[in-house]
């Protein structure tokens, strides 16, 4: 198996694991296993796995670093899109279904509930990193790209707050998710392997 | 055993359990696709929309709990709690009260009437159900153990043995569960020892074998699995009061007008409704209870 057929492999791989909650969740839902209260079930699981892969996508590029394995970047977006796409369902579960677009109730809560302003700020701040990750326009954006991007860490961060501030006492799931993050986050002020591979500084062979 | 029916909502209301089971599993396909497609599938389930109090299922009753003693997770009482053990059970009864002492279980309850309450349950988390207990109202049981003149308040303790209980192995709450009530709370008509639920005996999970519930407070304030009844002077430490002083009080009546610091207590989820409903002054109990609270500041009283 060539080298590009295994990167595709791996690649429909993530992408299938990324689908297990999702399937798992409509199966869960038409088989009536959600419990008494499904709406609040579905917010539950669609908000962990959102928080879930947003720090998997987080922990790409330290790993990268660590292992020296490049074609890890290549998943990066991959789950970041997940993110936003189970963050998104989430959002829509309590907008459209748990409050039925009682906008009146929903903007009293973003303004008044300090979890609901940080969860759906932080849920507004990956609109434009979603919209901004498709390769033509990392080259567009080129520098401000990776300045743009680095908001990621503060909607994860957003997201965790969140997460603790709604629990009522049992914080050891948010914990969780705050330890792994700060570990990431504290791994990226590692400074980058120093120095860089001599071929690549070679000086150029002098025209003749 | 007499059963005696109270008239607060009529058997004519009661909706067979299979029924209630097919509404939840339609509505809980409905809640998935309504991400997709909102507002057709609203049109959908405004006609599975239940008005009135009919009690929950039986099944939704005893998976839906929260009872951190055997995890934090709603059904985790559900999977948990087999581990209790229910008989031989001894609850003391202490303090400032004429006859004191280890009562076993079957003493306290020799002579007392059972009768069938439905009872709306509001929980702090705003969502709410419907619930037949069986049992007898706490006032009865209270005025045999003959309290002095100086009990102006109950405290209620629930067991503490991590072998039984799992969750207590984890210091998410300060164990054992204390709840108390004033003693005009405690006498109250509403305020109900309970020791089945649906005509069964009690589930574990539910808070065997000896529970209360006052059904216009919070659910927090029903105190489960009760070890120990004590009269007291001072008000008694309540356990969420105790964890977080500035979201729940001691009195915790429900309140659609005061909210809980971080979420709103306007609207509950009824268990098994798609729409939220409007909660009510007291659960709507405040024609029977309201009268407890003249001259107070519920704000401040919360």
């Amino acid at each position: 198996m060539s080298q590009r057929t295994a990167r595709r492999a791996v690649r429909v791989a993530l992408f299938l694991a990324c689908l297990v909650p999702l399937g798992a969740l409509l199966a869960d839902a038409v088989g009536g296993r959600l419990g008494a209260d499904p709406i609040r079930a579905t917010e539950l699981r669609t908000g962990i796995w959102g928080l879930t892969t947003l720090v998997a996508s987080l922990a790409i590029t330290p790993l990268r670093r660590l292992t020296g394995w490049n074609v890890l970047g290549g998943y990066r977006r991959m789950l970041g899109l997940f993110a936003f796409t189970y963050i998104t369902l989430h959002f829509l579960t309590w907008f459209g279904v748990d409050q039925f677009f009682a906008i009146t109730y929903i903007g009293r809560d973003i303004v008044k509930r300090p979890y609901i302003t940080v969860g759906f700020a932080s849920y507004l701040l990956m609109i434009p990193l979603a919209i901004t990750s498709r390769a033509a326009m990392v080259r567009r954006l080129g520098k401000r790209w990776a300045t743009l991007h680095s908001l990621v860490y503060v909607a994860a961060l957003g997201g965790i707050v969140h997460f603790v501030w709604e629990v009522k006492a049992d914080l050891g799931r948010p914990t969780l998710y705050a330890l792994v993050l700060v570990a990431l986050l504290l791994l990226r002020f590692v400074p980058r392997r120093t120095p860089r591979p001599a071929a690549r500084q070679a000086p150029r062979p002098a025209a003749g | 055993m007499l059963i005696r029916r109270a008239p607060d909502i009529p058997s004519s209301e009661i909706t067979p359990e299979s029924l209630y089971l097919n509404r939840r599993s339609f509505m809980a396909a409905a809640s998935i696709a309504a991400v997709n497609v909102a507002w057709p599938a609203a049109r959908l389930l405004r006609r599975a929309r239940r008005d009135g109090d009919k009690p929950n299922s039986f099944q939704d009753i005893t998976h839906y709990n929260n009872y951190y003693e055997f995890g934090t997770g709603k059904e985790d009482p559900a999977g948990n709690a087999g581990s209790l053990r229910t008989r031989p059970w001894k609850v003391e009864v202490a303090g400032e009260v004429a006859k004191p002492g280890h009562y076993d279980l079957d003493d306290l309850l020799r002579g007392q009437t059972i009768e069938e309450r439905i009872y709306r349950h509001r929980c702090v988390e705003a969502w709410s159900m419907v619930i037949p207990w069986n049992g007898f109202p706490l006032r009865n049981l209270i005025e045999r153990f003959q309290p002095t003149s100086r009990a102006r308040f109950v405290e209620f303790t629930t067991l503490y043995d991590p072998s039984q209980m799992p969750g207590q192995k984890s210091d998410v709450l300060p164990w054992p569960y204390v709840e108390g009530l004033r003693m005009d709370e405690a006498m109250h008509p509403l305020t109900l020892v309970v020791t089945g639920l649906y005509g069964r005996p009690l589930p574990n999970q539910s808070g065997a074998p000896l529970r209360i519930h006052v059904p216009w407070k919070y659910g927090f304030k029903s105190g489960k699995s009760l070890v120990r009844i004590r009269f007291v002077e001072a008000q008694p430490a309540n356990t969420w009061n105790v964890t977080a002083p500035k979201e729940y009080g001691f009195y915790a009546n429900v309140n659609p007008n005061v909210d809980h610091p971080r979420w709103s207590q306007a609207r509950e989820r009824r268990i098994g409704e798609f729409f939220r409903r409007p909660t009510l002054m007291f659960n709507g109990y405040g024609d029977q209870v309201a009268s407890l609270y003249a001259g107070m500041d519920l704000r401040r009283w919360f």
